[in-house]
């Protein structure tokens, strides 16, 4: 710790310095540097599925949906400026979506996914459009009753199936491309998302975040950009809801349990909000987590909550802030 | 109405909980102009800006642009008719480089039509507006982030801003302010050039002597109302101006 | 005919007591209390057990859990809220996870012998037993005691906020906050204050519906949600508006009741929340101006 007389000072790293720009690719050595990381990841997904055994190779699937769950929650957070607590409105819609097409339709699996993610999303983006005007409290607080609401709607009109729900659905061919599909998903949207934040449309949703009166005095309509991103988060967890329904074989109201909720918030905020891949890192701890606690019944969840208020608290930048910040600089005392 | 007024506003008010900020405020503004707006602090000029952009609705009157009434339009709407502001308190995106800035007005639909979306690579069309408006473009003065531009730059960023949008009015909230007297002597020919190219301005201003020297006309306000208009000269010479600033003759 | 209005008169008091105590703390502090439902819950059980465990006093029971009520909520704004004062995302997420600490531990089992408080047999004994008629309706005391408790409340309310010196700087700071605390009032212990008092609210809401039925730790959520609904209909940080809305919603679904069934329920209020955002966005009495109107 330092003292009265000393400071903390961070330093880039020299290596971090050589290889900003094109210097990059003046050697393998920086090179490594700045893909290692990215290609540890891609690389230790995509090897995951081959290494685990059957009750971890279930576990994974579930953990990527988690991990979808919680880019959207990041995106929308971080690079929008809206705080959706709701994330099982996205999963529930989008699994009730596929789940309906499969079984009145017999559409298989693979139209039926794809398709519920769309009309998953158009439906939630239309649900939750009346309180994008309004200051973001308000958003953070609809999107957390939504789910609830839809469940007691469902449960009230008695809808398909209501709280049965439908069994028998299409399952997964077999258990890798259940796995495959969603590891390439995860990674899909990881690096997309990144990408769509240096298009154009990104940038203006992120101005939007900074200081929404300059872009609304620059001739830009902030609504109809919210509800781009709105739409596009909902994407992903229809997408992960769909997904869902067809890896169980089976829809209910459980879709819209506040587990899909909470979980990828607290997986974004231990992972560290901003960087899209700290979501999935945490996502990716969390969830086998919460699986191996399982036996200690309603005190995983405690556990849980209690390490996310110490994050909250204590740790706000999450672990990914805090590792790259380690990978890139390095601090030590000084005199003052 | 003569046939060039751009501008016409009209008997504005608002009321923000218990304070008249603006009582009964109106004027013409002719395409071409430069029009300063005086007044003590809490005179209401600002939220004059505010009222004229869209970022506050009128509880009374009309304002005018091009005989279209446009009072409590969205500020996007206003924007892309072409009337445009500065923001006294900037907070430009914070991390991103300078003409990144500039790709959200590039994206409006004004110029959108404008250009028919012939416009090609936005960025260095970014890069050329921030040239025109005196960003060296050798010192890689663009390439900056742009929070950590001196204020100088930045108050031209904010025009940059503007100007990206090709608009026709611009209404500038203290662009003077804060500036050594070398930069505002730099920023005149700029705002000149403004003019010299068709736009019209309005500018809020504190710095009295700096502003006479492009205002063709200047809207006096205190404590909500309008109490003068017409040439900076003979405005100045009003006694009730001069007890504004001043304060009354306390002989009487 | 009149057992709508009279249910209705009852289920919008039973609204107006939940939602109550999270309006307070929300207009004074800024701080939505995601705990408010598990603070609630928290009394119920803590009620029961001194009642049953500890064969105490009805009465004593129900003073010695509002007081602990208030300290807890004193304790989670000391030690969680007031890191967070100011960032309104992180509040919602660790006053959440407060609330599922609080009640998803109250569901716990085999923790050092604690049995959890898992089942339908948690009840609360109503106040006074028996019924009276009322317009040829049948109606539970208790019931009457919830509108009585309700009605005492809002004007209990309505004195403390404009004639005492505590409420009056409560109502300061939810004015104005900047300008109350160049007057001098301190900030921070406005909102430690609010807090013990909305959390007291909130078990004394408790303790005067849960009699009614039995009590659950599911009942956590839904109150937290329909407290947050009342609230967004009436608007947020508006004190006169939840009472508004708790009527509005109340009677709302009462009514949808006697016309289409018990199931429309929810429906109605979903209903209610979005027709009310479309139309007024900040809410009936809400004074938060929408996005482009910050000055």
């Amino acid at each position: 710790m330092p003292s009265q007389d000393q400071r903390k000072k961070r330093l880039d790293r020299s290596i971090n310095v050589r290889s900003t720009g094109l210097y990059a690719l003046s050697s393998w050595r920086e090179m490594t540097y700045l893909l290692a990381p990215r290609l540890l990841l891609i690389v230790g997904l995509l090897v995951l599925p081959l290494v685990l055994d059957h009750y971890w190779q279930r576990v994974l699937c579930t953990a990527g949906v988690f991990a979808i769950l919680a880019l959207s929650f990041d995106f929308l957070a971080e690079y929008v400026g809206l705080v959706c607590l709701g994330g099982a409105l996205f999963i529930g819609f989008g699994g009730y979506a596929a789940g309906l097409l499969n079984e009145y339709l017999g559409l298989p699996p693979v139209v039926t996914i794809p398709l519920a993610a769309v009309i998953g999303a158009c439906l939630s983006t239309l649900v939750i459009m009346p309180c994008l005007r309004l200051r973001g409290i308000y958003f953070a607080i609809i999107t957390f009753m939504l789910p609830l609401f839809a469940r007691n709607v469902i449960i009230a009109l008695s809808l398909f199936g209501s709280t049965e729900g439908i069994t028998g659905l299409d399952t997964l061919p077999n258990i890798w491309v259940e796995q495959y599909v969603i590891v390439i998903a995860v990674l899909v949207i990881l690096f997309a998302l990144r990408r769509f934040a240096s298009e154009d449309v990104g940038l203006i949703m992120m101005a939007v975040k900074d200081n929404d009166r300059a872009v609304l005095a620059s001739g830009i309509s902030i609504f109809r950009y919210r509800v781009l991103a709105v739409f596009i988060a909902a994407l992903m967890g229809c997408f992960a809801g769909a997904y869902l329904t067809h890896l169980y074989g089976w829809l209910g109201l459980s879709l819209f349990a506040m587990d899909f909720s909470i979980l990828p918030i607290a997986a974004t905020v231990m992972g560290g909000m901003g960087t899209l891949v700290g979501p999935v890192i945490g996502a990716l701890i969390l969830s086998p987590l919460s699986e191996a606690l399982r036996g200690l019944g309603q005190l995983r969840v405690v556990l849980y909550c209690l390490l996310l208020l110490l994050f909250i608290l204590y740790k706000p930048e999450g672990l990914m802030n805090f590792l790259e910040r380690k990978y890139h600089q390095f601090e030590r005392l000084e005199k003052v | 109405m003569a046939a060039d007024t751009l501008l016409d506003v009209r008997g504005v008010s608002k009321k923000f909980g218990g304070v008249q900020a603006v009582r009964d405020v109106g004027f013409t503004l002719n395409q071409g102009q430069v029009m300063g707006v005086i007044g003590p602090n809490g005179a209401g000029k600002t939220t004059l800006v505010n009222l004229v952009t869209g970022f506050v609705k009128p509880d009374d009157g009309r304002i005018l642009y091009k005989g279209k009434n446009i009072a409590g339009m969205a500020p996007n709407k206003i924007a892309n008719l072409g009337i445009v502001r500065t923001f006294q308190v900037m907070r430009p995106y914070h991390s991103l480089p300078t003409y990144k800035n500039l790709i959200v007005p590039l994206n409006s639909p004004r110029v959108r039509k404008a250009t028919a979306g012939k416009l090609g690579d936005l960025d260095s069309v970014a890069i050329d507006i921030l040239e025109e408006i005196g960003f060296e473009r050798d010192a890689r003065v663009p390439y900056k982030i742009a929070g950590s531009l001196p204020l100088g730059y930045q108050k031209r960023l904010e025009l940059a801003r503007c100007i990206a949008l090709r608009p026709e009015i611009i209404l500038c909230d203290e662009v003077f302010s804060g500036l050594s007297m070398s930069e505002i002597s730099s920023m005149i020919p700029l705002l000149e050039k403004f003019v010299i190219e068709g736009m019209t301005l309005i500018m809020v201003e504190h710095r009295l002597r700096e502003l006479f020297r492009v205002a063709d006309k200047v809207l006096v306000m205190n404590f909500g109302e309008k109490i003068a208009e017409g040439p900076p000269q003979e405005v100045m010479k009003q006694d009730n101006v001069k007890a504004a600033y001043i304060g009354g003759d306390r002989s009487k | 005919m009149e057992s709508v209005l009279i249910y209705g008169a009852i289920n919008s008091v039973t609204f107006a007591l939940t939602a109550i105590g999270f309006s307070l703390v929300y207009g004074v502090s800024r701080i939505p209390n995601f705990a408010h439902g598990a603070i609630y819950v928290l009394v119920g059980f803590l009620t029961w057990s001194l009642v049953n465990d500890l064969n105490l006093n009805y009465g004593l029971s129900i003073v010695i859990s509002l007081t602990i009520a208030s300290v807890v909520g004193l304790a989670i704004y000391q030690f969680v809220l007031i890191r967070l004062r100011g960032m309104p995302t992180s509040e919602i997420i660790a006053s959440f996870a407060v609330s599922l600490i609080i009640l998803e531990g109250l569901r716990l089992q085999g923790i050092g012998g604690f049995k959890g408080f898992i089942g339908p047999n948690y009840m609360l004994r109503p106040f006074f037993d028996g019924k009276i008629a009322i317009f040829n309706v049948f109606v539970d005391y208790q019931r009457l005691i919830v509108v009585g408790a309700g009605v005492v409340l809002a004007v209990g309310m309505w004195f403390f906020t404009h004639r005492t010196k505590i409420g009056l700087s409560l109502r300061a700071i939810a004015q104005d906050e900047q300008a109350a605390m160049m007057l001098g009032i301190n900030s921070d212990r406005a909102a430690m204050i609010s807090m013990a008092i909305g959390s007291a609210l909130a078990g004394l809401a408790a303790v005067i519906i849960l009699p009614l039925g039995n009590v659950t730790a599911e009942a956590g959520y839904h109150v937290l949600v329909y407290a947050l609904a009342v609230c967004i209909i009436g608007g947020l940080g508006s004190w006169a508006g939840t009472f508004l809305a708790a009527f509005l919603v109340g009677f709302a679904m009462k009514v949808s009741t006697y016309m289409f069934g018990a199931l429309w329920e929810s429906v109605v209020l979903v209903g209610t929340i979005i027709l009310v955002l479309l139309i007024k966005p900040s809410g009936l009495l809400g004074k938060q101006k929408e996005l482009e109107e910050r000055v």
